[in-house]
């Protein structure tokens, strides 16, 4: 790339990129975006109208990005990681003036064209900037308290801000996400003990804070049963329609809870039921099996990465996948709280699939430049 | 220091990613259990669920059966009922197309609020009633203009009709909404359940709701989760309600009608030979189709407060003092005991005295030497307080019975009173005091404690026209043979007598009747008037000469009655005709008997031959 890096590794060239590109990966990706397409024709009775369509064109969009970013060299993104993270940070604090807002929460900045999601963005760039700051650090100074508090700043600020708007469960996300970054740089277990034992005590501080609606979810998720119609309406509704999928499910197209409207949401947070319901346990299975192979694929390209930033981003990138997904199905079969996390590639919706895209654009990126020596302290 | 600070750092990366690797691995475990529980283990019981969302049970109304009368004629029975509804989600203002429905066929502001309070609590897709029992011609119209009318939904429903109207009201009742009492005490039919669903509120309607009902049909339907019907899965046809016949002719129940009217009375024709009920009319009515369509409280408490009774079944509730009607009842009961037979005669002064009570014959100057035939023609009093006195009021009460007094002869219809026939035993329960010799000759005239039904009095008729048999009156046909009626057991010699005073009652040179008398040769008719008095004349009133009818409040003038059988040579027709507060039975009540008993014969299909094979008038299988 004619971007004017001096280059420590070796010499890339675009036609060598894209053919040292991970294509496994990208075809994986493909897949199982092509999964969400097939679901979202069933939503719409089997049209590709109007959410098929849709959604195939946000993907090309988003995979022409994530190609674009996987060739674009690793060492400018770590260069302007905190620039990014920045950016993403002061995003969020416009959400607070200009956003818009939508089911009680604030969490749109509208575009015109395109309504951008900054908590979405920050899940990009708090692995980036924490990634950085981590890649500069000796495992000795890791261990220091002092070189501890950067990084929980840097958790700390998205978190609050998108707890403010507020979306329990991005904050939740931000936290975790950021803090398996700090996992995985060799930060000891005690702290996080520590960490955890704190968070607990602040629980009942935080139960006080939090939004009617945030309780009543939680509530409703202790005890789906005990309101049918209202609150627990939609985890019941998940449930049957899940169950009476079976082994292997209802067919294509014949979901009867799902097409019957008795399923809230089956575009979005709810489409892995639906899955569920069409292609029973047998699909929802093989949809996990096809996340675990592109988990694999980004935990390969890190122990792959020479250089601890690459490690730490493709891994840390990797775990918000996967936060994504634990969270969305343990939600919809009824063993988390509803808190509205989308099915990664799957669900309908531009963002979520923008930020997956770019991340997995990252990942990409760490393959092509795994070889790439970076030093830790940049000059 | 680079590969130092790898050295260091790579190691504790691998090792904490594979941790984290297997925490993840561990959560996808848990995720996949979580699916093997609910869609293996549970999933029957969550397919089950499923099946209860989506699927619906909706009843299917049965066609009620319908009423006819005895030549087929349907006097209750269901008509189309055109329908406009209005489906909101069709329309982009309820109101606007409202406005235009309402310039093709009128919407009340009453309805209208309605319609918009509906709209409100209701489901978008729900089709909201608007006006319904449409004429064919507004139907039509509207169905035309339908492209101009969004969200407008024409429905052809069912509704029940009858035919004849206030003519026969009483008898056939009427179909009403069920009530929660209904639904609490029901038969458990699902049917009492259904939106709109009538039963049958009043008459035959009500006692033969079972057999007019039906058994509901279902339907399996699939529904969304808005309630928004999908598709049918399956449906099973009901049974509709079986028809019922009925006795009566519907020609005749409406010229008896006519013939009672303006006056507030009941009229009953039966029979003599199998106690079918031709005719039961009762004035002033009602029309069922009013009640059907939905009655107005203004109209119902006009009904209610009538002080002529229009919703009474005067044939089979109005109580009446048979008066002098009665005097068959006495006659007999003192033949039978020997203790005056036809040949017995008393002279009539214009009273009987007993002990220190005087007891007046109608003709205040008496009618001097009466035998029983004249008594009965000339509807002597005295002479029956005498016979009466000999007799005694056990047997004229025993006598009573036996002709079908004091008792329900239609258990069929709801409502039926069983008049009163006194005798000590029971004026000691009733009243505590014991009975008075003075009240035997009370009972003698068919005063007093006596009440009887139009429907009983023709039943008497009947018996005594028929002489062997105590027919009682039959209203519906019913599968199977005909049961003969049990033998009436009374000598024919003093049945002879006695149908001799009633021909000589109408066709008598001195009957009371006379001016009455049916003159077509094979048609004359025997009867017995009787004028019954609803309050009581005091001794002062009696010495100045008695209040004429005409010149006293029309709730305290006599009952007029008449009895009647004919043919006089060959019975085939017993009647009952009574007049509230109609004066005379002479002057109010014999000339409508005459044409009501005209116009059975008329009717008879014995009297015109060709008719009857013509259309071969009874009923079928």
């Amino acid at each position: 790339m004619s971007m004017g890096y001096r280059d420590d590794g070796p010499d890339l060239r675009l036609g060598h990129k894209l053919l040292s590109l991970n294509w496994g990966l990208v075809l994986l990706i493909a897949i199982t975006a092509s999964v969400g397409f097939a679901m979202l024709y069933s939503a719409a009775g089997g049209d590709v109208q109007p959410w098929a369509i849709r959604q195939i064109i946000r993907f090309g969009g988003g995979a022409f990005l994530m190609l674009v970013i996987a060739l674009i060299d690793i060492r400018f993104w770590m260069r302007w990681a905190y620039l990014i993270y920045v950016v993403a940070l002061v995003l969020l604090l416009a959400v607070e003036f200009v956003g818009t807002t939508g089911m009680g929460a604030t969490r749109w900045i509208s575009l015109g064209f395109f309504n951008l999601q900054p908590s979405e963005v920050m899940k990009i760039a708090l692995v980036l900037a924490l990634a950085r700051y981590f890649h500069g650090l000796s495992l000795e100074d890791t261990g220091r308290i002092t070189y501890l508090l950067p990084p929980l700043a840097l958790i700390g600020m998205p978190t609050l801000l998108v707890l403010k708007q507020p979306d329990l469960g991005t904050a939740l996300l931000l936290a975790a996400g950021g803090s398996i970054v700090l996992f995985l740089a060799g930060v000891r277990l005690w702290k996080f003990a520590l960490a955890l034992g704190a968070a607990l005590a602040a629980m009942p501080i935080a139960w006080s804070q939090l939004h009617e609606y945030q309780k009543g979810r939680i509530m409703t998720f202790l005890n789906p049963e005990s309101d049918p119609l209202g609150a627990g309406y939609h985890i019941m509704q998940s449930k049957i329609a899940l169950g009476s999928g079976g082994i292997s499910g209802k067919g294509f197209l014949e979901g009867t809870q799902s097409h019957l409207n008795f399923l809230p949401e089956m575009r979005t947070d709810f489409i892995f039921t639906m899955l569920a319901e069409e292609f029973g346990m047998i699909g929802g299975l093989a949809l996990m099996g096809l996340y675990i192979l592109i988990l694999i694929y980004a935990y390969a390209i890190g122990f792959r990465s020479r250089h601890q930033f690459g490690r730490l981003v493709a891994v840390g990138i990797a775990t918000t996948f996967f936060l994504y997904i634990f969270i969305n199905v343990g939600m919809v079969t009824g063993i988390l709280p509803v808190v509205g996390v989308p099915l990664p590639l799957i669900s309908y919706g531009g963002t979520a699939m923008l930020t997956l895209l770019i991340g997995f654009g990252l990942i990409l990126s760490v393959s092509i430049h795994r070889d790439v020596e970076i030093p830790r302290s940049r000059g | 220091m680079r590969g130092r600070v790898e050295k260091a750092r790579y190691p504790v990366f691998t090792r904490r990613a594979l941790m984290l690797g297997g925490l993840k691995a561990a959560l996808f475990a848990a995720l996949g259990a979580r699916m093997y529980y609910l869609q293996v283990i549970e999933g029957d019981q969550y397919r089950m669920l499923a099946d209860e969302n989506r699927i619906n049970l909706a009843l299917l109304a049965p066609p009620r059966g319908r009423i006819l009368d005895r030549r087929g004629v349907p006097v209750a029975t269901n008509r189309q009922n055109f329908r406009v509804l209005i489906v909101p989600e069709q329309t982009t203002s309820v109101e606007e197309t409202l406005d235009r429905l309402h310039r093709i066929v009128p919407v009340s502001d009453q309805t209208r609020a309605r319609v918009l309070r509906d709209v409100r609590r209701k489901r978008r897709f729900v089709p909201i009633s608007v006006v319904d029992n449409l004429t064919w011609e507004e139907f039509a119209r509207i169905n035309v203009r339908s492209p101009d009318l969004p969200g407008i939904q024409l429905d052809v429903g069912q509704t029940r009709d009858y035919p004849l109207g206030v003519y026969l009201g009483h008898t056939v009742g009427y179909v009403g909404p069920v009530s929660e009492k209904d639904l609490k005490e029901g038969d458990g039919d699902p049917l009492l359940e259904l939106p709109g669903f009538r039963t049958g509120r009043r008459g035959l309607e009500r006692s033969f709701e079972g057999t007019l009902r039906g058994v509901a049909g279902n339907q399996r339907v699939e529904v969304n989760a808005f309630g928004r019907v999908i598709r049918e899965l399956s449906r099973t046809e009901g049974r509709p309600g079986s028809d019922i016949q009925l006795t009566i002719d519907a020609r005749l129940q409406r010229i008896a009608t006519q013939a009672l009217r303006p006056e507030s009375g009941g009229a009953v024709v039966m029979d003599i030979h199998n106690g079918d009920v031709l005719a039961m009319a009762s004035t002033p009515g009602f029309d069922p189709n009013a009640f059907n369509v939905g009655i107005g409280n203004s109209e119902w408490q006009r009904l209610l407060r009538n002080s002529r009774k229009p919703l009474t079944d005067k044939t089979i509730a109005g109580r009446y003092p048979p008066g002098s009607t009665f005097k068959m009842a006495v006659a007999l009961a003192a033949m039978e005991a020997n203790v005056a037979g036809a040949a017995h005669r008393v002279f009539c002064n214009g009273k009987h005295v007993l002990g220190n009570h005087t007891f007046h014959c109608w003709k205040r100057w008496g009618h001097g030497w009466m035998d029983l035939n004249d008594a009965l023609a000339q509807s002597c009093d005295v002479y029956f307080y005498d016979i009466a006195r000999r007799v005694g009021v056990e047997k004229i009460a025993v006598m009573a019975e036996r002709l079908g007094l004091g008792q329900t002869l239609l258990p069929e219809l709801p409502g039926e009173s069983a008049g009163l026939v006194p005798n000590p035993a029971w004026k000691e329960g009733a009243i505590g005091e014991a009975w008075q010799g003075g009240e035997t000759l009370i009972l003698g005239i068919g005063q007093g404690y006596l009440l009887a039904t139009p429907l009983q009095l023709a039943t008497m008729a009947a018996r005594l026209a028929n002489g062997e048999r105590a027919v009682s009156p039959r209203l519906v046909f019913r599968d199977g043979p005909d049961v003969e009626a049990p033998p009436l057991g009374l000598s024919q010699d003093a049945l002879r007598h006695v149908r001799q005073g009633m021909d000589d009652v109408v066709n008598g040179k001195r009957g009371t009747a006379r001016a009455h008398r049916i003159t077509r040769e094979g048609w004359e008719m025997a009867g017995k008037t009787g004028t019954s008095q609803v309050r009581r004349i005091t001794r002062a009133e009696r010495e100045s000469g008695v209040l004429k009818n005409e010149d006293i409040e029309w709730r305290s003038r006599d009952h007029a009655l008449f009895v009647a059988f004919a043919p006089v040579d060959k019975p085939r027709y017993a009647l009952s005709v009574v007049v509230e507060h109609g004066g005379s039975g002479s002057a109010a009540a014999a000339p409508v008997a005459r044409a009501i008993m005209e116009a059975t014969l008329e009717l008879d299909p014995a009297t015109n031959r060709k008719e009857r094979v013509a259309s071969n008038p009874e009923r079928e299988g």
